[in-house]
């Protein structure tokens, strides 16, 4: 009996037409893709993007060259040189994320203990000459005074789960 | 009806065109040239509709993966199949060091030429076809054969292991479902009681209940069925498996011999569709040929036959190839050629006995 039962299931095609049902119920379905340059995804507070270096609200920079960073990052990406200064505070003379070994783990972040290096949400970015990819001290320090009510923004929304 | 009226004129002008080159030219020479006109447009028609064809696969293919295909170039992405073209067109044409030159740059053209010249004998609307020959059937089995040539040739052309893989596998499975394809050939030329294409058309006249799919209908489907695998598209694209053996016999192709691949694939969808259009469902007759009932309303043109009947007709069948390679995972190597050997040529052998008995007992809807 189920042999017979099968046999015209198999002949009839009749799994094939299910199969082909579905398909055309979706070729009428709307359609879920966004159209990248005019449509964007939402992003996260947490989205980790481009490095930038930050300052406290009087203008000092807030890496105290503590080396974390650099200690936790699995790639190796970061390279940092300090020096005392005249102040007799430490300062980073040196701070270099090669961005071609960064892996956007975001250790760096975590690892920081003033908050200094960040990720932010930009990463709509391109290196256009060969040592571009090395992102410097001045550079860093540059995205960070840019972007830094968006990145304090983002900390504010995240700190509630911290 | 407008379109039917136009091409009936086109077809006037033509034999008008003829008339008058005859009264300067031998008759022989102005069919010549009449007949090489039709060939052009018949030909740019079909290269046109292979370029809208790739089109309409990506965009309904994405629509079916709920995405929306190429919408970039031009309005609504209509223009994509020309930018894909143009580059396949200004790429180089890489030939590997250690093939078989002359085969290789020859095998490309194997592959397209019968894809075109089966158009011959297809019939395109009433009492027309370029070549209106009584082999028709066979002619048409005969080209639609000789494409695994371009197919061997370009996998062993190329010396390399993934092609000459590529090509075997197409080879095998061609042999094996052109003979269920000739099988049901057999039972289309017992139904029409003739090898003219148009005269099988002719013998199904009337309605859709009248065209040859509902008596056949085993056939009907196993034909389509292995025309599909006759085309080596999925679900039976063993022979370009990516996962195993790369793209199979065009591996080595690039520009414009890979074109010429790409452009005879898609022409022989066009063809088999167009031939499953003519021999089961009735080629340029009107859906509605059988309702006598609306003779004399303002629906009359409905029952009018024309060639727009068959480009639907047509267009249904490529749907449902682009439509099959949405929804079906490909066969296994083993599965295909179980298919064929072991199901569809009993299926239609069957058939064809089947056939023959309210044939010769003269039952059933066709008068031999």
């Amino acid at each position: 009996m189920n042999a017979i039962k099968n046999a015209i299931k198999t002949f009839s095609l009749w799994e094939l037409l299910l199969g082909l049902r579905l398909t055309l119920k979706n070729l009428f379905v709307k359609k879920v893709t966004i159209q990248y340059p005019e449509e964007k995804t939402p992003q996260s507070p947490r989205f980790r993007g481009l490095h930038a270096l930050r300052r406290y609200p009087n203008g000092e920079e807030r890496c105290i060259a503590c080396k974390m960073c650099e200690a936790v990052c699995p790639a190796l990406a970061i390279t940092i040189d300090s020096d005392v200064r005249d102040d007799g505070t430490r300062r980073t003379t040196r701070y270099d994320i090669d961005m071609f070994k960064c892996i956007y783990c975001g250790f760096c972040e975590e690892a920081c203990p003033v908050d200094a290096i960040v990720e932010t949400r930009i990463f709509e970015y391109h290196m256009e000459e060969p040592g571009q990819n090395i992102m410097n001290k001045d550079k860093l320090l540059a995205i960070g005074d840019k972007y830094e009510a968006m990145i304090a923004a983002d900390k504010a929304a995240d700190a509630r789960y911290r | 009806m407008q379109n039917l009226n136009g091409l009936r004129q086109g077809s006037g002008v033509l034999s008008a065109i003829e008339a008058l080159l005859s009264d300067y030219i031998p008759e022989l020479y102005a069919g010549l040239v009449v007949t090489t006109i039709q060939i052009l447009i018949l030909t740019v028609v079909v290269i046109l509709c292979v370029a809208f064809l790739t089109l309409a696969e990506r965009k309904i293919i994405g629509y079916m993966q709920n995405r929306i295909g190429p919408n970039r170039v031009g309005p609504r992405g209509l223009l994509q199949p020309f930018a894909d073209v143009i580059k396949l067109l200004i790429k180089e044409v890489v030939v590997p060091e250690r093939s078989n030159r002359f085969l290789f740059i020859i095998a490309p053209m194997l592959s397209l030429v019968p894809a075109l010249a089966a158009w011959a004998v297809v019939p395109l609307f009433p009492g027309f076809s370029i070549a209106n020959i009584d082999a028709g059937l066979l002619y048409v089995l005969a080209l639609t054969s000789l494409a695994v040539y371009g197919v061997i040739l370009a996998g062993w052309a190329t010396n390399s292991k993934y092609a000459l893989l590529g090509a075997m596998r197409s080879a095998a499975q061609i042999v094996a479902y052109e003979i269920a394809m000739g099988f049901a050939l057999v039972g289309v030329l017992m139904a029409g009681g003739s090898l003219n294409l148009g005269e099988i058309v002719e013998a199904q006249r009337g309605g859709f209940l009248s065209w040859f799919w509902l008596p056949l209908l085993p056939l009907f489907v196993v034909y389509f069925i292995s025309g599909v695998a006759e085309t080596n598209r999925a679900p039976f694209d063993v022979a370009e498996g990516e996962s195993e053996i790369v793209a199979g016999f065009h591996v080595e192709y690039s520009g414009a011999a890979f074109a010429m691949f790409f452009l005879a694939e898609y022409a022989n969808m066009i063809l088999i569709a167009v031939l499953t259009a003519v021999m089961f469902l009735g080629g340029w007759e009107s859906f509605f040929a059988g309702w006598g009932f609306l003779q004399g309303t303002v629906l009359e043109p409905l029952i009018w036959p024309g060639v727009h009947w068959l480009v639907l007709k047509t267009g249904f069948f490529l749907f449902c190839f682009l439509w099959f390679r949405a929804t079906f995972p490909r066969y296994r190597y083993d599965q295909i050629m179980r298919l064929g050997w072991k199901v569809f040529i009993p299926v239609t052998i069957v058939w064809i006995a089947v056939e023959g008995v309210m044939v010769w007992y003269k039952i059933g809807p066709w008068s031999v």
